[in-house]
């Protein structure tokens, strides 16, 4: 009876799961969508929206993840960093191409993208730096007052950034060679998804190799389960806090010109996606680099199919699913999927 | 500083806010195996923490090899030449065995994975296990070899014996021993009275954050008298014990 109690939440969440697959396969007739059953090619399309989405959140949400691992940091200025890394690169690629508007993606070649996407990440970990050494290093062990710092340098920057680069949407052109459509089940699909993707596999096998297979990410993955004692080893962690809010900042960086070349950059994007940085960290446990591509998935999964596989009349309510989908995973793990207590 | 003893502490003083544990606490020692023993809340595993440089100390200094190492951080202490194996060993749950002696490993270093390797055989049959799914004895060693890699000039060592089988304790008395005839130090604080006569001929009797007696030989452990006086043993049982003490389990 008791080990049915416990069990109530795993219970519940699978029962959700099934339903909802019941439902997208065969009951969703009156969605925009249709079932999954009589309409593959939309489901294959959302599917792949998914899934590409995804990649871009785990981009976003690895480099948050990964300070608040070691440091215990809950960087709020996280989203900051994305957004400048945004228009930093559009600047570089706006200069590199010769043009600050209607540049078309067939002007854009592949270094034109990705030099500028270097050059705004590098900004981003440079400033990411400057703000871990100047402000959150003699804070160190004390997270609340480090959010707190975090969060008003994103205000500062919030501002400074409305003053340099203005308050209208600009966006960072995708480069011509990954540029096309393809079409899946009859449907017209944007290889701009897939390339975004791609980009996000590349970046989450190399963190993967860097944390698994090197000295350094040893030396990081035992920081975050015990600090004092890896100092205790003669270890300077100081140094590898600061190299790895440099790599954290950096993967925001990538993220945000990642994100301005899919949706745009503009005022409000910063605390857009950190916002969406939390969600993942929270579906997947902080800390937990595993957990942040789980988060990406489960999250991104409710974010393409909720408005396609909700009624017609309900699809303005999508956004609650996310709402759900977070009570959910808290309920049956309350430190996200991969979390353990801090 | 030539002639200084390897450790010397002296008149150290530190606790927990308010609250002070180690009072006026003197000893000193040099290449050789050392045992310090008392009841529990005596302060031994504070003593260990403030060696270290996990606490920092208020009062009273600490030296060695004649130079001062109180109040530097745990990382400073470590590359001075003291190495933990703390309470519970504090392995790496998310590193295999491989790893937590390769994130150590330097070139130039007289130990190596290798030689910990042969030191504790039954690590190299457990490389690609992770810290957490490791045995109690098996943590142990692993425990032990990681303060090996740094090169220390002392090894402290807090409850080694805690939780083990009597077959691996007496692999880890062979490995203080092992140590100290290759010029390393060894610091072992223990309620196991047995144990720790075994591993330290030298034992200091630890009392309200003092150092009160200090023995050779098996004299502490063969005398009940001197047991019930400092350690309020009463069975002879070799397991220095207050009434809050826990009962001890056993972990091969």
């Amino acid at each position: 009876m008791i080990a049915t109690r416990r069990r109530l939440p795993a219970l519940c969440a699978a029962a959700v799961a099934v339903a909802a697959a019941v439902w997208v396969l065969f009951l969703a007739t009156d969605t925009p969508a249709g079932t999954a059953v009589e309409h593959p090619g939309a489901f294959a399309v959302t599917v792949l929206d998914a899934v590409t989405f995804a990649g871009l959140l785990f981009v976003a949400a690895s480099g948050f993840t990964l300070i608040f691992g070691l440091m215990r940091t809950v960087n709020m200025a996280h989203g900051s960093l994305f957004l400048l890394a945004a228009y930093v690169a559009i600047g570089v690629q706006q200069a590199m191409v010769g043009k600050t508007r209607n540049i078309d993606a067939a002007e854009v070649g592949i270094a034109d993208w990705l030099v500028p996407m270097l050059v705004g990440a590098a900004a981003a970990a440079v400033v990411g730096t400057v703000i871990q050494q100047a402000f959150l290093q003699w804070n160190e062990g004390q997270e609340l007052r480090q959010a707190l710092i975090t969060l008003a340098i994103t205000v500062v920057l919030a501002d400074q950034m409305l003053r340099e680069f203005g308050g209208l949407a600009q966006r960072m052109v995708w480069p011509g060679a990954v540029t096309h459509f393809i079409t899946i089940f009859g449907q017209r699909y944007a290889t701009t998804r897939l390339f975004m993707l791609g980009v996000a596999v590349v970046i989450g096998v190399l963190l993967w190799l860097w944390l698994d297979r090197t000295r350094l990410g040893m030396i990081v993955r035992a920081g975050v389960d015990d600090r004092q004692m890896v100092r205790g080893l003669g270890i300077n962690i100081r140094l590898v806090f600061a190299v790895v809010f440099f790599a954290g900042a950096f993967l925001a960086g990538v993220g945000g010109v990642l994100g301005a070349s899919f949706a745009g950059a503009a005022p409000g994007t910063d605390g857009a996606w950190l916002l969406n940085a939390l969600v993942v960290v929270i579906i997947g446990g902080l800390g937990s680099l595993k957990g942040a591509a789980a988060g990406s998935l489960l999250y991104g999964t409710v974010v393409a199919f909720s408005p396609v596989y909700l009624p017609s009349q309900y699809s303005f309510y999508a956004i609650i699913l996310t709402f759900g989908l977070l009570a959910l995973v808290l309920a049956v793990r309350p430190y996200g999927l991969y979390g353990r207590p801090a | 500083m030539t002639g200084a003893p390897l450790l010397e502490v002296r008149g150290l003083r530190a606790g927990y806010g308010a609250s002070v544990v180690l009072e006026d606490l003197d000893f000193h020692m040099d290449v050789e195996a050392v045992g310090i023993v008392g009841r529990n809340g005596m302060g031994k595993t504070t003593l260990c923490d403030t060696l270290v440089g996990f606490l920092s100390p208020s009062g009273g200094q600490v030296l060695l090899r004649g130079e001062r190492i109180d109040g530097r951080s745990p990382e400073r202490i470590a590359r001075a030449g003291i190495a933990y194996v703390p309470q519970g060993r504090r392995l790496f749950p998310s590193l295999t065995v491989e790893e937590h002696l390769a994130m150590l490993s330097r070139r130039g270093r007289r130990w190596t994975p290798f030689r910990v390797y042969e030191l504790f055989p039954r690590l190299a049959e457990r490389k690609r296990q992770r810290g957490g799914h490791l045995s109690g004895g098996e943590q142990q060693m692993l425990a032990v070899g990681r303060a090996l890699l740094l090169d220390a000039d002392l090894i402290v060592m807090d409850e080694p014996s805690e939780g083990l089988a009597p077959a691996v304790v007496d692999v880890l008395v062979d490995a203080v021993h092992h140590l100290v005839a290759e010029g390393v130090a060894v610091l072992v604080v223990e309620q196991n009275l047995r144990a720790a006569v075994r591993m330290a001929p030298r034992q200091l009797v630890m009392v309200s954050g003092r150092i009160e007696a200090e023995f050779a030989g098996a004299e502490l452990r063969d005398r009940p008298d001197l047991q019930h006086r400092y350690l309020g043993v009463g069975a002879g049982d070799g397991t220095v014990r207050s009434d809050s003490d826990r009962t001890g389990t056993t972990d091969a």
